[in-house]
């Protein structure tokens, strides 16, 4: 035997295997299901969109790797902000404003903190909030769906107040849950994002308190205040928000009860910029908000390891 | 006898098992032509040689030996003559550890023994259970002791001293661990299964010595020949006070606080001992041992080894103390690979070595050679899977990030010395960052301070 041949590491020896690459693409192949509907709802151009953005985001952060002279992984996280920031813009946001978003998201939100895992805010919206003070006309530019028409015909979200639905309520809940609505690309069909998160639970991706602690915050506040519950946890961006930014990991708090307090905080913040602020939605402002304070939710709550004896702090 | 189904009374992971071996039966690996004896096998103090080179020695022969409580004498596994003393790299530690060479005459003689009877021999277990009953715990006690018996799960501390609490520790529970939660390792389990007596008899004298009002003997799910085994032969004995526990194979059970936490619903004072919560374990080899050294007067000159991983043949071995682990990997006749782990015990928490010539010591309880990878530490992304997988309820994805920025007090703010480095967490990190060895690093800092 070759004494070559011989490593010297720490333990362990058996490694699980569960790769970040192999997490970062299974979300990504959930988050194909509310892209899907996009397509579906908004045609071609939001493939476009969805192409463009994905793209610049990758190449933004292969270029910075290779600026930096660090290792360029292709651990799949480039690929989601991606793909999160075309399904968080409007669907006839022009192309240009897309890749100056993803640029963003990456370039500043992501690398300028260190990359992966430094990043303070969730780089999908922080690239969003810039192309809301950037952009304010376009990216609060609605239209119905036009499926695979090419005509577009503007129309108000759910949320705004200028919004007015013709058929009955059944109809417009009907409308809301498959996505039959005007929204940003990929947030407006409640069915595929649900089952987009379902399959991230059943994978045992995310972890169930943020989505349910925060949709059920909404619905609760949301009754609280006299309105439908149902009705504003359907609309806007709650749903892609709820399964699939507010769980990002490296943004949100790593303890249980952490993750509670993150997402009633979520829901308390995303209702009182629905009824309160001057936007009508409040879902990426309210995640950007609590994504600061993670940092400090994780400071606060520590474990209490096995076997810690209850001690008054004498000191 | 009891089971346990319930999961989640602590965290921890489902590994593969690995358990090549388990249907290997133990055989006795010829003997060495030459051993080397390390100075520290046991935790605690230090002992000091008593013989020089040039010196004779037997099979059994005290070779050294400290005053301290905490420690356990060594002697010599083979007879013959003391050939030179040399250092040997403690793979716990890199530090030196003085070592001798004794060169093997062939002959295998023994030193006259102390014996009461032979295991072996019994026909009637009345009489042996009577016999046992007869020795005052003192005189058990202290033939432990001069035995030279160390924890064998891997732990080595003095056996003497466990078995000895102090009197405000009131002690109810013995619970006897063959658990054997880590991967591949087998040598328990084939302890079990062929030594099963011997490790029974050394839980009379162990009952004898504490008193406790309790008796378990802990297992996993996944060995269920040791288990129907261990019934058997608690019936044939007549001894109903003990009782067998099957346990989920979950790891890592066959840690004293997590057992005692899944058997007892106790919880181990952080910093504390399971005395704390008046329990005692000890492993079922270690019970072989105290048999062996009460009943026969037979010093630990030998252990079963488990020699696994990229082998023609993985075996069971009842090797000498002393033994080069080279001598134990040509005879399984390693499979050559490009980059290989040299393990000493499981792939959890077992110790690298560089140097074959290392030998066989009282704690090894396997060897085992694994396909190495290169390094691949990426950024930890809070995913919190260490957090889900820990035994002890820590929060290890805080250490690397505090070690490497040298606030290794605030590792204490965490709890650090409350891991029992396991490696559940690095086994599950999808990073791949080495959190063992970061915690490893940060518990040496501090000690240091």
């Amino acid at each position: 035997m070759d004494k070559n041949k011989i490593i010297i590491s720490h333990s362990p020896y058996l490694w699980k295997g569960f790769s970040t690459a192999k997490i970062m693409y299974l979300v990504v192949l959930a988050l194909l299901l509310p892209a899907a509907a996009g397509i579906y709802f908004f045609g071609l151009y939001a493939l476009l969109i969805i192409i463009a953005s994905v793209a610049t985001c990758f190449l933004t952060e292969l270029a910075i790797k290779k600026l930096r002279k660090k290792r360029f992984r292709n651990d799949g996280s480039a690929v989601i902000t991606g793909l999160l920031l075309a399904l968080i813009v409007p669907p006839r946001m022009p192309i240009w404003m897309v890749v100056v978003g993803a640029f963003f998201s990456i370039a500043v939100v992501k690398e300028a903190f260190g990359g992966l895992g430094h990043n303070i805010f969730n780089p999908a919206i922080g690239g969003r909030a810039f192309l809301a003070i950037c952009f304010p006309t376009q990216i609060t530019e609605w239209i119905e769906p036009t499926y695979f028409r090419l005509d577009a015909v503007t129309t108000a979200t759910p949320l705004s107040p200028d919004f007015t639905y013709p058929g009955t309520q059944a109809e417009l809940y009907r409308d809301l849950f498959f996505g039959n609505t005007g929204g940003s690309l990929g947030e407006t069909s409640a069915l595929l994002i649900i089952l987009g998160g379902i399959l991230l639970l059943a994978l045992r991706l995310i972890d169930w308190r943020i989505p349910i602690f925060y949709i059920g915050t909404v619905a609760l506040l949301s009754l609280l205040l006299g309105q439908q519950p149902l009705f504003q946890v359907l609309s806007g961006g709650l749903m892609i928000g709820a399964f699939f930014m507010a769980t990002d990991y490296v943004t949100s708090p790593v303890t249980r009860n952490g993750k509670i307090i993150f997402a009633v905080g979520l829901g308390i913040i995303t209702v009182l910029i629905r009824n309160f602020g001057a936007l009508d939605e409040g879902v990426a402002f309210s995640i950007l908000i609590m994504n600061a304070f993670t940092p400090l939710i994780d400071k606060y709550l520590k474990l209490k390891t096995l076997g810690l004896q209850k001690k008054k702090e004498a000191s | 006898m009891a089971i346990i189904r319930k999961k989640g009374i602590f965290a921890g992971v489902k590994l593969p098992e690995n358990k090549i071996t388990e249907e290997e039966p133990v055989k006795r690996l010829p003997l060495p032509q030459k051993v080397i004896i390390p100075i520290q096998q046991n935790i605690g103090a230090p002992c000091q040689f008593i013989v020089k080179r040039g010196n004779e020695v037997k099979v059994g022969q005290k070779i050294a030996q400290s005053d301290k409580f905490v420690s356990a004498p060594i002697h010599s596994p083979v007879s013959g003559k003391v050939s030179k003393s040399t250092k040997l790299v403690n793979p716990a530690t890199g530090a030196l550890l003085d070592a001798i060479t004794i060169d093997s005459d062939g002959q295998d003689q023994w030193v006259d023994l102390d014996s009461i009877l032979k295991i072996e021999d019994i026909d009637s277990w009345e009489d042996a259970l009577a016999e046992i009953d007869r020795i005052p715990p003192k005189k058990a006690l202290e033939k432990i002791k001069e035995a030279g018996i160390v924890g064998l799960g891997g732990a080595t501390f003095p056996t003497h001293v466990k078995l000895s609490p102090p009197p405000e520790k009131k002690i109810d529970t013995f619970i006897l661990n063959g658990c054997e939660c880590e991967p591949f390792i087998t040598s328990d389990h084939r302890i079990m299964l062929e030594y099963g007596q011997h490790v029974l008899l050394g839980l009379q004298i162990i009952k004898k010595i504490l008193n406790p009002s309790r008796l378990y003997v802990a297992i996993e799910d996944n060995k269920p020949d040791a288990i129907a085994h261990m019934n058997k032969l608690l019936e044939q004995m007549g001894l109903d006070e003990v009782d067998v526990v099957s346990l989920p194979s979950r790891y890592p059970m066959g840690a004293e606080k997590t057992l005692i936490k899944t058997i007892l619903g106790r919880v181990v004072p952080m910093g504390g001992l399971p005395m704390d919560v008046g329990v005692v374990v000890n492993n079922v080899a270690t019970s072989k041992a105290v048999a062996e050294a009460v009943l026969e007067g037979k010093p630990l000159i030998e252990k079963v080894v488990t020699v696994t991983g990229l082998f023609g043949e993985p075996q069971n071995l009842l090797a000498r103390i002393g033994t080069p682990i080279s001598a134990l990997v040509s005879h399984c006749k390693l499979r050559e690979r490009d980059q290989y782990h040299i393990i000493l015990g499981g792939p959890m928490m077992g110790l690298p070595i560089s140097d074959l010539q290392f030998p066989v010591n009282k704690g090894l309880n396997c060897v085992l050679i694994k396909e190495g990878y290169a390094d691949d530490e990426q950024n930890c992304i809070k995913c919190a899977r260490c957090i889900a997988a820990c035994p002890m309820d820590l929060m290890p994805l805080k250490y690397p990030e505090l070690v490497k920025n040298s606030a290794y007090s605030q590792c204490s703010e965490y709890y650090i010395a409350n891991c029992i480095e396991c490696g559940s967490c690095a086994f599950v990190c999808p990073a791949h960052i080495p959190i063992v060895g970061y915690i490893k690093t940060g518990k040496k800092k501090l000690a240091e301070k």
